[in-house]
């Protein structure tokens, strides 16, 4: 009895498990997604960067008031209003930032840190009330503080650590760039930072331009760059890119797989309930056998006629 | 339904361990109001880099997981058919049921912006390619079926109660507080008669609310695995796989067992009830199955993924995943043989480690293997940590209180248990 009843039980537990195991073998392989080269993208040459954080205190200055960014105070302040606005990184007060590599024996470098604007966004795909949103005609990822919740499931998803929690305030949002989009961008058709950029080692445009431009400036100038360009196969391509002197790595740029994690947990995600039909076809599966089970359970008062007893 | 086959836990409510306990709630209390007034980082030590701290990947990974009794007994009795193990149903719902419901309050105190919250409901900004959005409307939806689930229980206890506490309250108000008697009569007689005619009405649909007890966990707790489906560079490749799903379904059915066996040993010992060997061997009987289809799952799937070396490196990911695997196996092992399964302590022994072996591997995939990049760093701060200790003590205070206002536990005697009827918590303990 006690034999039958695991085996049955094996059964019912192994059907489901079967159904679960073929999807994810099905979709080990994670597809090359489809890129859109017209949308809006950056090129930062870090070989043309001169460190003076203009694109900065540009970013700041036009997005303060939107971006509900704060001066992140030097330890030295001691104003009652902060004076000094000192950050180090990226942080719930700071969308963009300048930081120098430097390495005895090595060439040094600047590199800026700003959103990466993916083509396919992992923020996007996993907000789970569409705070994050990719236009469909530019490519900004923009995000909507009116509806986010505060999960920083898009945190955990980044993998270029972008998005940026406001982790000291009772009411925070998330933080990261969103191209200035209804800033400067809206103006003046440019981000601040590119526009403020004094030796043109910001470029924004089109990926495609910018993707010409790139490859244009390796092909002259071969011995002075890396010879690929950061951003144009990594996590299925992304619109803000990279020129260096330096390895990426050298810069803090993971290295990457081509393949886009969405497109990945999508498939997945996406193969168990297609149309909803599996959780339908449970529920309806199970709500038969309990029914039958309580029907022939001679032992018990019956549930279905006198609900009691 | 069957009601008598429960009985209330006799005994007084404000007990020393409630005040213990209730002390515990309330210095959790104050850490959340702290963290509303001042932000999330004021008490907590999560950052960009781990945006899911000690409350996603305890309270809600794990400690759904431990509520998974109710889902893990649902299924075996009304959907395996084993009516021997009803008496034990009420227990795992009630504890599933706080489990769920606390799940849900942490992550209202984890999430930044709660006030958002009502988005869930609204069409409109449903993001259906969203694991959360699935796990979110999931759990709320089955939280609510879990107290349908537990209403009949309540219902019957309100209709036959003698309300002889709250005769007792009334009485040592001071007279200028105290309700009119008449009054209280009538209101009790009124409330006795509307759960009168609920409760047939809600038990002649229950079984609709049953099964959906038993689909809902299903999709959840393999989407709790999902939610990391996505942090393919950022996930330990020991436990970044697309099986993530299936055994997070797994681990949950025989966590909820284990649990059901845990709580079962130890409220029999602290109440003075006898053991429940009967069924608790016969669930015993059960979790190596469950772990082992589960181990060859996570074996075969390393294996397929060319990872079996990285397992067996003895680095750090290495030595806390074979951990993981020791303690799941030397559980299941000690409950392979029929003799140990009728010893309670060799039960709750195998039951413990199972809940940690389980535990572990939940930990290991929201925080041990995940890894944001370089210098971030996170271990859970005091504060953090006496939050999720609250929130385990509010379960089991609100747990104590609610055995004694409703009949919970299986009535002593109920069935023929034989030899082991005779076995006592003092008998059992010294076996």
């Amino acid at each position: 009895m006690e034999n039958q009843s695991r085996r049955g039980f094996l059964k019912t537990v192994g059907a489901g498990a079967g159904a679960l195991a073929i999807v994810p073998v099905a979709q080990a392989s994670s597809e090359v997604p489809h890129v859109n080269d017209d949308e809006l993208g950056m090129l930062y040459d870090a070989t043309k960067c001169v460190g003076c954080k203009a694109c900065m205190s540009a970013c700041k200055r036009e997005n303060n008031e939107k971006g509900n960014l704060e001066c992140e105070r030097a330890a030295f302040d001691k104003n009652e209003t902060p004076i000094w606005d000192a950050p180090s990184d990226l942080s719930g007060n700071n969308r963009t930032v300048i930081k120098l590599y430097k390495e005895a024996g090595h060439p040094w470098s600047y590199v800026k840190y700003s959103c990466m604007h993916c083509q396919n966004p992992a923020c996007v795909s996993v907000c789970p009330v569409a705070a994050l949103t990719k236009d469909k005609l530019t490519g900004v990822v923009t995000y909507n503080k009116s509806a986010c919740v505060g999960c920083r499931y898009c945190q955990l998803a980044c993998p270029f650590n972008i998005p940026k929690f406001q982790w000291d305030r009772p009411i925070p949002q998330i933080v990261k760039c969103n191209f200035c989009k209804d800033t400067y961008l809206k103006e003046k058709g440019i981000t601040a930072c590119a526009a403020a950029c004094p030796t043109g080692a910001i470029l924004f445009g089109k990926r495609k331009d910018l993707l010409a431009e790139a490859h244009g400036r390796i092909q002259t100038f071969p011995a002075k760059y890396q010879p690929t360009i950061y951003g144009e196969h990594e996590v299925g391509g992304v619109n803000h890119l990279y020129l260096s002197g330096v390895p990426f790595a050298k810069l803090g740029l993971p290295e990457l797989p081509t393949g886009a994690p969405p497109r990945f947990s999508e498939k997945i995600m996406h193969t168990i309930y297609k149309g909803f039909v599996a959780p339908v076809a449970l529920y309806a599966t199970l709500c038969f056998i309990a029914l039958r089970n309580l029907r022939h359970d001679k032992s018990l008062p019956h549930p279905v006629e006198k609900g009691g007893e | 339904m069957h009601h008598h086959e429960f009985e209330k836990q006799s005994g007084d409510i404000l007990t020393r361990s409630f005040f213990v306990l209730l002390g515990l709630v309330l210095i959790g209390a104050v850490i959340i109001v702290v963290r509303f007034a001042k932000g999330v980082g004021a008490v907590t030590n999560m950052s960009d880099g781990y945006p899911w701290g000690l409350w996603l990947a305890y309270d809600v990974a794990v400690g759904s997981a431990l509520a998974c009794g109710g889902y893990a007994m649902g299924f075996l009795i009304y959907i395996r058919n084993r009516m021997r193990y009803h008496p034990m149903i009420r227990s795992c719902l009630l504890t599933s049921m706080f489990g769920y419901a606390l799940a849900g309050l942490s992550v209202m105190i984890d999430i930044g912006r709660p006030w958002n919250a009502y988005n869930f409901f609204v069409p409109a900004r449903w993001q259906i390619n969203s694991v959360m959005f699935e796990v979110a409307m999931c759990i709320m939806g089955y939280t609510v079926v879990l107290i349908i689930e537990f209403m009949p229980a309540v219902l019957y206890s309100l209709e036959t109660s003698k309300w002889r506490r709250w005769r007792e309250f009334a009485d040592s108000l001071p007279p200028f507080l105290a309700p009119d008697k008449e009054r209280m009569e009538a209101h009790i007689e009124r409330i006795r008669k509307t759960a009168g005619l609920i409760r047939p009405l809600l038990e002649k649909v229950l079984v609709f609310f049953i099964a959906l007890g038993v689909t809902l966990p299903t999709m959840h707790q393999s989407s709790l695995g999902s939610l990391l489906l996505v942090a393919v560079t950022k996930l330990h490749p020991l436990w970044h796989t697309g099986f993530l799903p299936l055994l997070f379904l797994i681990n949950c059915i025989y966590l909820g067992y284990a649990m059901v066996v845990f709580e079962s040993i130890f409220s029999s010992h602290v109440y003075k009830r006898p053991f429940e060997i009967r069924e608790l061997s016969g669930l015993g009987a059960i979790l190596p199955w469950l772990t082992a289809i589960w181990l060859a799952v996570t074996f075969g799937d390393l294996a397929y993924r060319h990872q079996l070396a990285a397992a067996f490196s003895f680095d750090f990911y290495s030595c806390v995943f074979l951990a993981n695997v020791a303690l799941l196996g030397a559980g299941s092992l000690i409950l392979t043989r029929a003799k140990n399964r009728q010893s309670p302590r060799w039960l709750f022994v195998s039951a413990m480690l199972v809940v940690l072996g389980g535990g572990l591997y939940r930990m290991c995939v929201y925080l041990i293997g995940f890894n944001p990049g370089p210098g971030w760093t996170y271990f859970p701060s005091l504060p953090e940590v006496m939050v999720s200790v609250s929130v385990v003590a509010f379960e089991i205070l609100a747990y104590q209180v609610l055995i004694k206002l409703v009949p919970v536990f299986p009535r002593v005697g109920l069935h023929d248990h034989g030899a082991s009827a005779a076995t006592t918590p003092k008998q059992g303990a010294t076996a």
